[in-house]
């Protein structure tokens, strides 16, 4: 039995180690077109600040490849997959079979229709090679444009940002962090940013860049123009998925899954964030490209290929990130998208603010800035689709604690019952 | 694995669990003076009470079979032990992004800013022996049984 | 406003280089005598709510707090002591009765404490309790006249009898002046030692029918809780005329106390207060006793020994012959000592007589009525260690019955505030953020340690008299010497004087 993962990262390791539960013998190969040991992305940001180095963004330690009994080929890719024959064709034109594959080659970054965006200055932010090229021209006294005031975007704007470099932010929507904050919540965000000195063109995007000299100049849809010494193009992710357009694996915005992570192909997966699955919140099939998701995805997938069956629950957005001291929490759905969701809130203030989405008396959705402690159990009934009416003034609270949640689910959660 | 369980009946909602956790995990760990008047900053307790009266308990980490702290963590720095089964934080790894508390639904997980940021939670005391909490509840409210139920 | 006199009792002292503001005494006391301060990050204390529980003192991580006698003198005087002047102050404050709690306090003579035990030395060795067998067994009630026997058999019809592994049983406290957490220690001290605990007034509780097997129950002049479950629940029925702590007058738990659990144990309304009449308005005569004790073992069919409790008070030995007579199977006597949950300070402090007295003469009476036999004698009031045991069945009990000494056991610090309902030890309490903090799995352990030690004790100075059977000691006064008494109490107590 050959087990075969392409991709290296959260939902390739997730299924390692979940394969490794159930059969420690059968061989195990990662095939990454990146030429690094398993390695955090989301820690790209911290790289550029300088708080971590290649070493210490290890997401599993040295030994780990060995202990797991797994062989690797890095900085090798994977061109096509041919269904009918069990095999990958590698760039370098080698022939790999595999009994069992799992695709987890994640996301590439989505390229906006923008006049002249390719070219020297003009930078991406999604891996390694992105973060090591990026710090090189990130020095103090330079300027940045990023396109794209999402979670990556503003993660690299501040990152430039503390490297001394003057910062200006476009994005399409009338507010950042469009897909996980409401408006309050981005208001002060930005308002928060823009203390610091990062600039923001809202409402807006990108159409041209223009050579200047050694400059570029940003020309944006509203007429204005911001002149830049480099771009960085941070509009977001789509499912890197290339290698099965050839293949009758069907696909959707991402891989299309089922709820063993099993593609349309039998003896082929896909987890991470090139699968699209079930989003308990939305209620259809999405591409949820979160870490915590990716790896739960990885782990289901390994299990039903290591012929354990196990079944993925569906998932849905979580998010914890910080800007300067500003720290916040987001899950689910955070702005109600018609009447049938209703909304609840806090008074915000300057630096703290609290809301929930509630359907049909179930918690969909919840904001915390700068209310972070215990934020999980919000997530907990998220996860279970409890009724939380009664709930509503403790849950947009500071001071949420099991000790709100009516006794049979507050029982349950001190036992440690699972929560799935 | 033996797990830490709050009895709600014998909770007298005294916060001694909290001060040990906190001493424990300080400088001085065996010193509870010292501990509290001398470190710089007292380290976050990694058991919290909560209280509506009369009603009151002690919650820490699950040590969860399937642990959603450790499949959230972005660095990797949330790992199980081995000899233990215990779920621990490597602080050096952790970056303290607070992931994993908007992942626990126990509430489990705490920040801890005292020396860096990175997040605390119960780690069982392993490198104490018993868990400082379970040997300090003056009313035995706080037990260790094994098999997880 | 007018001016309070009451100064405080006590003196919380806070040792400061030992606190470490951990605000664990704040959330404990249930008088609020400590607070902390956010503004100046300091804690302080109201001396005047402290009753001197310790509460605090043995929760505190660091053994930072200590109490001391508030040190506020007035000019010396040998009459006007602080707390008969503080007295005054207090009831001219509030025009009511001074009520207290536990027994009474004052320096009169501790009998127990002038009454020296044998030993042996050279004829008649001592016996090692670690290499023989000891019999502490007790059985209490009727024993026949004399025991007839055909073909090697018992013939002679036994009355019935409460069968104790030793002669320690939990005296009579009810639920509602201590909490069920308090009263389920007991049960469980009990059934684990083989010993007895006594409902007192308040019903027998739902949760403890289980222990009905280690259960008396009682049958005061209120008769809370009294129905044919409960007289048949237990191992025995007492009736209850009277309380070493308050002869004469009834018990009391106010309304606050009276909550749903309670209600119901004892069958009257939520938040009315409980008040036992003085008499039981059925007995106003020894034949109205004599009616009642058969009326009980005509309705447990003849099956469970009936006790009748009364106070030691003056003319006790002529009391307890007549009960004895009225059909009595056991008369537990309870000295001056006796402690309560409440009651009136004077009462408390003035009225009864000591228990080592009442004992020796009615031990004596009823020996010279030759009636001995058809009763059992349990005494009570302040029995403070197994020395007092000894020289209680040397003097002619059969058992005794500790209360002070078991609430004790279970955590009490002595303070007598039980009648506020606020004891931080969660005995005499009825608050459920109080009751909670008496284990009662702890609670049965530390209650069940107590007997287990003392026991033991027993059998040590058993052993040291070359005693091997409790049964030897029982009535035989001329193991006790007494020292430092007249020789009226000498004459009283039935003992000879040390050196004689």
């Amino acid at each position: 039995m050959q087990y075969v993962i392409v991709g290296n990262s959260a939902a390739a390791i997730g299924a390692v180690e979940s394969i490794r539960n159930y059969d420690t013998e059968n061989p195990i190969l990662v095939i990454s077109d990146e030429p690094y040991h398993t390695y955090s992305r989301p820690l790209i940001s911290y790289y550029l600040t300088g708080l971590r180095d290649e070493e210490s963004m290890m997401y599993r330690p040295k030994d780990f490849y060995d202990k797991y009994k797994v062989e690797t080929m890095l900085g090798r890719r994977v061109e096509a997959v041919v269904t009918e024959k069990k095999q990958l064709k590698l760039d370098n034109q080698e022939v790999i079979s595999y009994d069992k594959l799992l695709i987890a080659t994640g996301g590439k970054p989505f390229l906006p229709p923008i006049e002249g965006a390719t070219g020297p200055d003009i930078y991406n932010f999604i891996k390694l090679d992105d973060a090591k090229d990026l710090k090189e021209v990130a020095q103090p006294g330079k300027s940045a444009v990023v396109i794209g005031g999402g979670l990556i975007g503003l993660k690299v704007a501040e990152g430039l940002l503390k490297n001394e470099v003057a910062v200006t932010v476009v994005d399409l929507a009338p507010q950042l962090l469009n897909s996980i904050l409401d408006a309050t919540g981005a208001d002060i965000v930005r308002k928060c940013l823009e203390k610091q000195g990062m600039e923001f063109h809202l409402g807006t995007t990108a159409k041209t860049i223009q050579n200047f000299g050694e400059r570029k100049i940003v020309g944006l849809a509203d007429g204005k123009e911001v002149a830049t010494d480099f771009v960085v193009v941070a509009v977001g992710v789509v499912p890197n998925k290339h290698l099965v357009e050839d293949t009758d694996i069907k696909v959707n915005r991402g891989i299309v899954t089922d709820e063993s992570m099993g593609t349309s192909v039998e003896g082929i997966f896909a987890a991470g964030d090139v699968a699209e699955n079930h989003d308990i919140l939305f209620g259809q099939n999405r591409v949820i490209p979160i870490l915590p998701n990716a790896y739960e995805q990885g782990q289901v997938a390994g299990a039903n290929m290591a012929g354990q069956k196990s079944v993925y629950p569906g998932g849905f957005a979580k998010n914890a990130i910080g800007f300067f001291g500003l720290s916040m929490v987001t899950a689910g759905i955070t702005t109600a998208p018609d009447e049938t969701f209703q909304e609840y809130s806090s008074q915000p203030a300057e630096d703290r603010y609290l809301k929930v989405v509630i359907k049909e008396g179930k918690l969909v959705g919840f904001v915390r800035i700068n209310a972070v402690d215990r934020s999980g159990i919000l997530t907990g009934l998220l996860m279970q689709q409890k009724d939380v009416t009664d709930l509503i003034p403790q849950l947009i609270s500071e001071e949420i604690g099991l000790i709100n949640l009516p006794q049979d689910l507050r029982k349950a959660r001190l036992k440690g019952d699972a929560v799935q | 694995m033996k797990k830490i369980y709050a009895q709600e009946k014998y909770c007298i909602g005294c916060r001694l669990c909290e001060v040990y956790c906190s001493a424990v995990h300080s400088e001085y760990p065996n010193d509870l003076v010292k501990a509290f008047n001398r470190s710089k900053i007292v380290p976050t307790p990694r058991v919290k009470v909560e209280e509506d009266r009369p009603l009151s308990f002690a919650m820490q980490c699950r040590h969860c079979d399937e642990p959603h702290c450790l499949k959230a963590c972005i660095t990797g720095a949330m790992y199980r032990d081995e000899e233990s089964g215990a779920i621990l934080n490597d602080a050096e790894r952790c970056v303290g992004c607070w992931t994993c508390i908007v992942a626990c639904p126990y509430g489990g997980i705490f920040r801890d800013e005292s020396k860096s940021k990175v997040v605390a939670k119960c780690d069982y005391c392993l490198d104490q022996g018993d868990p400082a909490c379970v040997k300090n509840c003056p009313n035995g409210a706080l037990i260790i049984e094994e098999g997880g139920e | 406003m007018t001016l309070s006199m009451n100064t405080p009792e006590f003196l919380v002292e806070r040792d400061l280089d030992r606190c470490i503001k951990c605000q664990v005494c704040v959330g404990q006391c249930a008088n609020e005598v400590h607070k902390y301060d956010k503004e100046t990050d300091s804690l302080s204390c109201d001396d005047l709510a402290c009753v001197g529980c310790h509460r605090c003192v043995t929760l505190c991580p660091t053994h930072a707090l200590t109490i001391k006698k508030f040190p506020l003198e007035f000019r010396e005087n040998a009459n006007w002591t602080a707390n008969t002047i503080n007295a005054i102050y207090k009831q001219a404050e509030s025009g009511g009765i001074l009520l207290t709690g536990m027994g009474n306090d004052k320096p009169y003579p501790i009998y127990w404490d002038h009454l020296l035990l044998n030993a042996s030395q050279v004829t008649n060795p001592s016996i090692d309790p670690l290499r023989e067998p000891m019999e502490v067994k007790t059985y209490l009630g009727r024993k026949p006249d004399k025991l007839d026997f055909s073909d090697g058999e018992l013939v002679t019809e036994i009355a019935p009898q409460v069968e104790l592994e030793l002669p320690i049983m939990f005296s009579a406290m009810s639920f509602g002046s201590i909490s069920l957490n308090a009263v389920k220690s007991l049960a469980a001290a009990a059934k684990e030692v083989g010993t007895m605990f006594n409902t007192g007034e308040g019903g027998l509780h739902q949760d403890l029918y289980s222990y009905g097997d280690n259960a008396i129950v009682q049958v005061a002049s209120g008769r809370f809780g009294v129905h044919p479950q409960y007289l048949d629940a237990g191992t025995a029925i007492e009736i209850k005329i009277g309380q070493g702590a308050k002869p004469g007058i009834g018990g009391h738990l106010p309304g606050e106390k009276v909550g749903k659990e309670v209600s119901e144990t004892r069958m009257i309304p939520e938040g009315s207060d409980a008040l036992s009449p003085a008499p039981h308005h059925d007995i106003y005569s020894i034949e109205d006793l004599r009616q009642l004790i058969y009326s009980l073992k005509e309705a447990t069919r003849y099956k469970k020994p009936v006790a009748v409790k009364i106070a030691a008070v003056h003319n006790v030995a002529a009391i307890a012959s007549g009960i004895a007579r009225a059909g009595a199977d056991i008369i537990t006597i309870d000295g001056f000592r006796g402690g309560t949950g409440a009651t009136p300070l004077r009462t408390r402090d003035n009225v009864g007589i000591p228990i080592e007295l009442a004992l020796a003469a009615v031990d004596s009476r009823l020996r010279n009525e030759s009636i001995r036999h058809q009763v059992s004698l349990v005494v009570a009031g302040s029995v403070r260690n197994s020395a007092d045991i000894m020289k209680a069945i040397a003097l002619g009990a059969d058992a005794v019955y500790i209360g002070s000494s078991a609430l004790l056991a279970l955590g009490c610090h002595m303070c007598q505030k039980c009648y506020t309902g606020k004891c931080n030890w969660g005995i005499a309490t009825q608050d459920p953020n109080l009751v909670k903090r008496l284990n009662p799995e702890i609670g049965a352990q530390r209650a069940a340690n107590l007997l287990r030690a003392w026991k033991h004790e027993i059998k040590e100075m058993l052993g040291g008299m070359g005693i091997n059977a409790i049964e030897s000691l029982r009535g035989n006064r001329l193991m006790l010497r007494g020292v430092g008494l007249s020789d009226r109490d000498l004459e009283i107590l039935g003992v000879k004087a040390a050196g004689e």
